[in-house]
């Protein structure tokens, strides 16, 4: 494909000195995987590690993508370099998605309806941007789909972060819906997570169910204009005052706190992100930021292995051993018993001591 | 990646609506077209500039921008959306769908628009539109 594609280290040298366009293709190549996102890898991994790496997610509708517009467009206004990865799902059968978390935080970023020098400009196409706002302050938000393979968005967010740190974007933003342990585990690494709740999605019983409660630093009780949202406060409440009797609390006595907040009239926005910084400040002092750190390490290294595993496990299905699946397609042996010999087979391949 | 992408990049999508034009059902009908054709399109809506269209695209690494327009502004509009794709040094086609007068669309045509998608456009057409000029820039 003719497509201007410069060298990953020409592309990743640009994105250091502030091209976006050049950011913008390193994303995909290391969303499409493969040799170059490892090069892409290398590369700014040396750089990597100052950013404070902020998760947040929540059920779709819960206003996530509102919140994350008005936290990035506050944090741009005091001199940050905020990047958002929001992370949608693809289509299961059609492998397509429609991205639409930036609608919400574009709003927030360029206000379009407080300047009357946008509406003019608005009218011809032409420049919009609000005078607070200049391009380069921008934050960068870019949408990430699902791909419908865990997979390669276990490998694709840790990297897509790395990327964004390494070159300067400060504190990085992962937004994902929280469905799926792989988005659960992507939030669950970040120095910090926010869970985002909302009245009238059913009592705190079903969000235990999500597996999001333990993954929490921050909680924000969004939507709390609405009735019901008082309900919902006293049930994390109650939910964190259990947490003592079944050892889920945490060893630093660290209780995260909960916020109420209208992210669409912008209440509660401030303290949404001290509670944010208070937490990075713990995690500071009491070390803890480090152990993160190496949890969230060893969880992509994790990945990285799995996915190489599952690449020798779809080659063996492919071309070794073809009896053994003829034999269980026969129903002459269990699944199980197949997937034994298949895996015993690798091994002693594997093993030089042993190949005959 | 032991995907099918990896043979067949994903096509990105950017749709917007370009200036004041509160007309979106249209767009949003394209949106779920080209997801159900397997692309990912990244949805940017209402009352869109050419500068937050080219900063989404950059960001995004968009293949195509897809424009709808239904308020008679396309001569102004499709054109300048054109240029600001080259002024940022973008090679990004620009794609216009809506309600365009077919004497429109040669002039639309030499003023750097890839393609012009109009009513009665069967969504098979639509998706194969925009494989088609994202083929021919990518070929440049």
């Amino acid at each position: 494909m003719a497509r201007r594609t410069a060298p990953v280290d020409e592309l990743y040298a640009e994105a250091r000195a502030g091209s976006r366009r050049a950011l913008g293709r390193l994303l995909t190549i290391v969303e499409r995987g493969g040799p170059n996102a490892d090069q892409v890898s290398e590369m700014a991994h040396p750089h990597a590690g100052r950013a404070h790496i902020v998760g947040i997610t929540g059920a779709p509708g819960s206003g996530k993508s509102t919140l994350v517009g008005e936290l990035v467009a506050k944090l741009v206004r005091t001199g940050r370099r905020p990047a958002v990865l929001a992370v949608d799902p693809s289509s299961p059968l059609t492998g397509g998605a429609i991205l639409g978390d930036r609608i919400r935080m574009d709003e927030a970023v360029t206000p379009a309806t407080e300047s009357p020098a946008i509406a003019t400009s608005l009218r011809s196409g032409g420049s919009a941007d609000s005078p607070t706002v200049a391009t380069s302050q921008r934050p960068f938000i870019r949408s990430m789909a699902t791909r419908g393979h865990s997979g390669g968005l276990a490998l694709a967010v840790p990297l897509a972060v790395r990327l964004f740190d390494a070159v300067g974007y400060d504190p990085v933003i992962i937004e994902t819906v929280g469905v799926g342990q792989v988005e659960v585990d992507v939030v669950g690494a970040a120095d910090t997570a926010v869970v985002v709740m909302t009245p009238g999605m059913g009592d705190a019983v079903q969000a235990n169910k999500a597996g999001l409660l333990e993954v929490a630093d921050v909680f924000v009780v969004n939507k709390a204009d609405r009735p019901g949202a008082a309900d919902v406060r006293r049930d994390l409440e109650l939910m964190l005052d259990l947490s003592h009797m079944t050892g889920q609390e945490s060893p630093t006595g660290y209780r995260p706190p909960i916020v109420m907040a209208s992210a669409l009239n912008g209440d509660g926005m401030t303290e949404v992100w001290a509670c944010v910084e208070k937490h990075l400040a713990h995690l500071d002092e009491t070390g803890e930021r480090a152990v993160r750190r190496r949890h969230r390490i060893r969880t992509e290294v994790r990945a990285r292995l799995a996915e190489a595993m599952s690449a020798v496990a779809e080659q063996a299905m492919d071309t070794t051993q073809a009896d053994v699946l003829r034999r269980a397609e026969a129903a002459d042996l269990s699944p199980n018993q197949a997937a034994n010999e298949l895996l015993a087979h690798l091994l002693r391949e594997d093993d030089p001591k042993d190949n005959t | 990646m032991s995907d099918a992408s990896a043979a067949q990049p994903q096509l990105r999508v950017l749709l917007a609506k370009l200036g004041l034009d509160g007309h979106d059902r249209g767009l949003k009908v394209v949106a779920r077209i080209l997801r159900d054709a397997g692309m990912e399109v990244i949805y940017l809506g209402l009352r869109q500039t050419t500068d937050s269209i080219v900063a989404a695209a950059e960001q995004e690494d968009a293949d195509v921008i897809g424009l709808s327009m239904h308020n008679a502004g396309h001569m102004t509009l499709a054109p300048a959306m054109v240029k600001a794709v080259e002024t940022a040094e973008l090679d990004t086609p620009v794609v216009v769908g809506g309600i365009v007068p077919v004497q429109d669309v040669e002039p639309l045509l030499a003023a750097g628009v890839a393609a012009v998608i109009g009513p009665g456009t069967s969504a098979e057409q639509v998706a194969q539109t925009i494989r088609d000029a994202v083929a021919s820039a990518q070929a440049d």
